[in-house]
């Protein structure tokens, strides 16, 4: 207001590092009065990272700050906890839901900031005995329902809601703060139904015209070509594209988004790829579903042939995690899977891991690590309890006793393979870095010397050195022990260069399966071609 | 100067890490008990037997907490069930006429089978809530120490020592195991010197009993239960089946409550039935926890020094402080110390990192 010409909100130079990992690199972006823009990238590419920034989160400040500056109407501001930016008038709703099941809609919409009137009793004890004004509170959610353009509820009990209205409801609640001068939607039509998805997207517009500026981050290009005024692409931290809607596609944009350099050389494995296709189909996946939430899987065929590095890529929540979390028995699955002419039953872990399966999951801490056990342990458990190994047999096998010294030397030998940085094999394997703890996970995988071994995200939240290091020893496994690996990552650049196929999933099928020489556009595109 | 001070510093540390500043205190205050107790006029000899008595009454009651601790079902508040079984085996052993050395062995026979059915139930219950372990059990002891108090009444018992003088019918509350197996256990190899008296035959039972789950925890299968403790994720993708090994540990843990109800009969010379069973849990609960160990981590080394402190608190508080104040209000004390204990104990309980 005191700058006229100035833009709402200008951000300049904006650079982070997460502990010298740098996710963030000179990111300027400009956004004016009553514009939409669409932030696109794919996971990783520090969307997130941008907008806790603008937020003020908390988390950026304990991991050190952030580097440039963020102007508000041409001033430069500085926020220290989400409460300044939204005294500022910077409004988000985030990926998941924060509401009050039991409350009604208006009640959730109001939470704390409720019009109230003084009573006897309030007048004694202060203003936190003062009774709500429902009636006005009434009238204050009815405006900012209106101003959606869509049809909510108001009395309704949240958790007796579709989706699609929480997500309004959250709306709702920015929109009905009156500073409301900029709304962040994050993935906000992620669990819409299509239907859903166009009245949010008719109601981002009504928005838009009453001069309320909106960043709309999501992964549909679709909605993004539908809505927004300019689009920004980001990659690797950095804003690799900023262009007005009708300038661009959403080819253009997908490959903006994935490319590196799209015609960089064909991955280092793939030049034995051609001899490996082949090799006998060792891994036959039929009709496969899992119920995993969040990573439903829904028709999924697929041959793997023996000895070869599969990756699996997708979007997040399209179902990649779902396939070798349901084929391990951890989530409720069904199919067929077949392995070397055998039948594996599913939903039981302990017949996969009969059949030699290894897996390394995505969730390190949950399920692939104890952590409160040392280095030993953690490595060595599966192959001890699966195989009976490092057992000291007594009393004709009655006893099976832990045999300390062996379990030592292969927890030494893999620490020094894999460059694992502890203290010692007796360290908790709690108090490594999480690059370690991967390693620590492969560790136990490898030990169980398996001939199939699934690893899912396997360089997900850890520096590059580290990653690098795991992926060489993934390649190094397969190669020299000739086992059959299967990737599962969200980076593509991850996948190209270390497999020789890669399937992608996409809605919970697997939309095609490509050499990984393919180019990063195909990959892409198939990546798009059945979101839901 | 300023060099030593810091060794003497970091030695210091060392020591309230590894042994924990909460313990450190209530060591101390033991210590300070014992130190007092001359001066008031108690007999320290004395006192230091009661309290390794009492250790050993108790040891088998606390060593029962560990294999439900290590399998990650909490802290056993169900022991009177496991108690139940024992006083089952006690009761019938006498019933069939076994007297002497040979009634304590059949009572362990005749309880076992109990313990085994009693602990399969109530390890299939515990595995339906997951996550509530401790609150069931609770409910589990309570519930089954009143189902018992009217069985006690309707059960065919005949043995005129046991049974209520008048009526002819229903067990006392009280039964003397005179002529029975009182002592059996601390009679063997028992060591006298004036008055120090030590119950070695309790204690050896005690060490080997400990030694046993000690091993047991070095198998495959104790290795595959701790690990369940540890992160039961974990241990379902390594193909264990966790239901089944939690139902081992509760098996175990409730077999050896039936025991250590057993030698603490032995030692204390009475059996005690109806509402007895329900005063067992707690002190053996805080023990272990004063002992050091957290709801999901526990060892030998926490059974014995907690059991030393909780029963060296309980036993020396009373004493030294009737002595000071001339007063006959050792109850009073007892229960005052004995519940404050467990009040603390309850407040340090902690969980490891998930």
């Amino acid at each position: 207001m005191n700058n006229g010409n100035a833009p709402l909100l200008e951000m300049r130079n904006i650079k982070k590092d997460f502990f010298g990992n740098q996710v963030l690199t000179d990111i300027n972006l400009t956004v004016h009065e009553g514009e939409v823009v669409g932030l696109v990238g794919e996971n990783g590419a520090g969307k997130s990272t941008l907008m806790r920034i603008l937020f003020g989160a908390d988390m950026i400040r304990e991991t050190g700050g952030y580097g440039g500056e963020v102007l508000l109407n041409g001033q430069k501001v500085q926020f220290n906890s989400p409460f300044d930016a939204i005294e500022a008038g910077i409004g988000m709703v985030h990926q998941e839901f924060s509401l009050i099941p039991g409350f009604s809609t208006t009640e959730n919409i109001l939470l704390n900031r409720e019009p109230v009137k003084k009573n006897l009793v309030s007048e004694v004890f202060g203003d936190r005995m003062n009774t709500l004004n429902r009636t006005m509170m009434d009238e204050r959610a009815a405006n900012a329902i209106e101003m959606m353009g869509v049809k909510v509820d108001r009395k309704m009990i949240i958790s007796d809601m579709p989706v699609g209205h929480k997500q309004f409801t959250e709306i709702a609640r920015e929109l009905s703060k009156e500073q409301l001068k900029l709304l962040i939607l994050d993935e906000p039509t992620a669990v819409l139904t299509e239907k859903e998805a166009d009245a949010l997207l008719e109601s981002i517009r009504g928005m838009a015209k009453r001069g309320i500026a909106i960043i709309f981050i999501t992964h549909r290009l679709q909605e993004i070509m539908a809505v927004c005024d300019k689009v920004v692409v980001m990659r690797d931290g950095y804003v690799v594209s900023e262009e007005a809607s009708s300038n661009t596609s959403t080819a253009i944009i997908t490959r903006q988004m994935v490319g590196r350099d799209v015609d960089q050389p064909a991955s280092a494995a793939s030049s034995d790829a051609e001899e490996k296709k082949d090799a006998p189909v060792i891994l036959s996946v039929k009709r496969l579903w899992v119920d995993m939430p969040g990573e439903t899987v829904r028709d999924v065929s697929l041959d793997v042939r023996e000895g070869e590095i599969l990756g699996i890529g997708g979007l997040a929540g399209q179902g990649k995690l779902g396939i070798p979390n349901g084929i391990m028995g951890l989530y409720p699955a069904g199919g067929t899977v077949v392995f070397e002419g055998k039948e594996i039953p599913l939903n039981s872990p302990r017949s996969c891991l009969d059949a030699s399966f290894a897996f390394v999951s995505e969730d390190r801490r949950g399920v692939g690590l104890l952590l409160d056990e040392s280095l030993e342990w953690n490595i060595a458990f599966p192959a001890m309890q699966i195989q009976n190994r490092f057992l000291k047999n007594y009393l004709g096998g009655l006893v099976k006793w832990r045999d300390e010294k062996a379990i030592k030397e292969v927890t030494d030998k893999y620490i020094s393979e894999l460059a694992i940085r502890c203290t010692s094999s007796k360290q908790k394997a709690k108090e490594l870095s999480g690059g370690n703890q991967q390693k620590v996970c492969l560790a136990k995988a490898f030990a169980l010397n398996p001939r199939m071994l699934f690893v899912s995200e396997p360089t997900r939240g850890i520096d590059v050195g580290a990653k690098a290091l795991v992926l060489e020893a993934l390649r190094r496994f397969n190669r020299e022990n000739g086992v059959t690996v299967v990737i599962v990552s969200s980076e593509l650049e991850e996948l190209r260069s270390s497999c020789d196929r890669i399937a992608i999933v996409s809605g919970g099928r697997v939309a095609g399966v490509l050499p990984a020489s393919s180019s990063v556009e195909e990959l892409g595109e198939l990546m798009l071609s059945q979101v839901i | 100067m300023n060099e030593t001070k810091n060794k003497e510093k970091s030695w210091l540390r060392n020591l309230v890490e590894s042994f924990g500043l909460p313990r450190l205190i209530i060591t101390a205050f033991l210590l300070i008990l014992l130190i007092l107790a001359p001066f008031v006029g108690a007999d320290l000899p004395t006192q230091i037997s009661n309290i390794i008595a009492r250790f050993s009454w108790n040891g088998i009651l606390v060593l029962a907490m560990v294999p439900m601790v290590h399998s990650g079902c909490g802290l056993n508040f169900g022991l009177p069930l496991g108690i139940i079984s024992g006083l089952l085996g006690a009761t019938l052993s006498i019933e069939f006429g076994f007297t002497g050395a040979m009634s304590f062995v059949m009572a362990i026979v005749i309880a076992t089978p109990f313990a085994l059915i009693f602990g399969t139930g109530y390890g299939w219950l515990l595995n339906k809530i997951k996550g509530g372990e401790m609150m069931i059990a609770t409910y589990v002891g309570f519930s089954s120490v009143s189902l018992m108090c009217m069985m006690w009444l309707i059960l065919p018992y005949k043995s005129p020592n046991m049974v209520w003088g008048l009526a002819g019918k229903g067990l006392r509350t009280t039964i003397s195991l005179e002529g029975y197996y009182s002592q059996v256990l601390a009679n063997i190899l028992r060591i006298k010197i004036g008055n120090l008296v030590i119950p070695t035959g309790t204690l050896l039972f005690f060490a080997l009993l400990a030694a046993a789950i000690w091993a047991f925890l070095h198998t495959k299968t104790g290795t595959a239960m701790t690990a369940v403790g540890s992160n039961p994720v974990f241990a379902r993708a390594a193909g264990i089946n966790v239901d089944r090994i939690r139902l081992l540990s509760v098996v175990m843990s409730t077999w050896l409550a039936a025991i250590g109800i057993l030698v603490y009969e032995q030692g204390f010379g009475f059996v005690q039935l109806y509402m007895a069973p329900f005063y067992m849990a707690l002190p053996a609960v805080s023990a272990i926890l004063i002992g050091g160990a957290s709801v999901n981590k526990a060892t030998i080394m926490n059974v014995i020094i907690g059991t030393i402190l909780f029963q060296g608190i309980v036993t020396m508080t009373p004493t030294v402080m009737n002595n000071m104040i001339h007063m006959d209000m050792s109850e009073v004390i007892r229960i005052i110390a004995s519940n404050g204990m467990i009040l603390y104990a309850l407040t340090r309980k902690t969980e490891g990192s998930k």
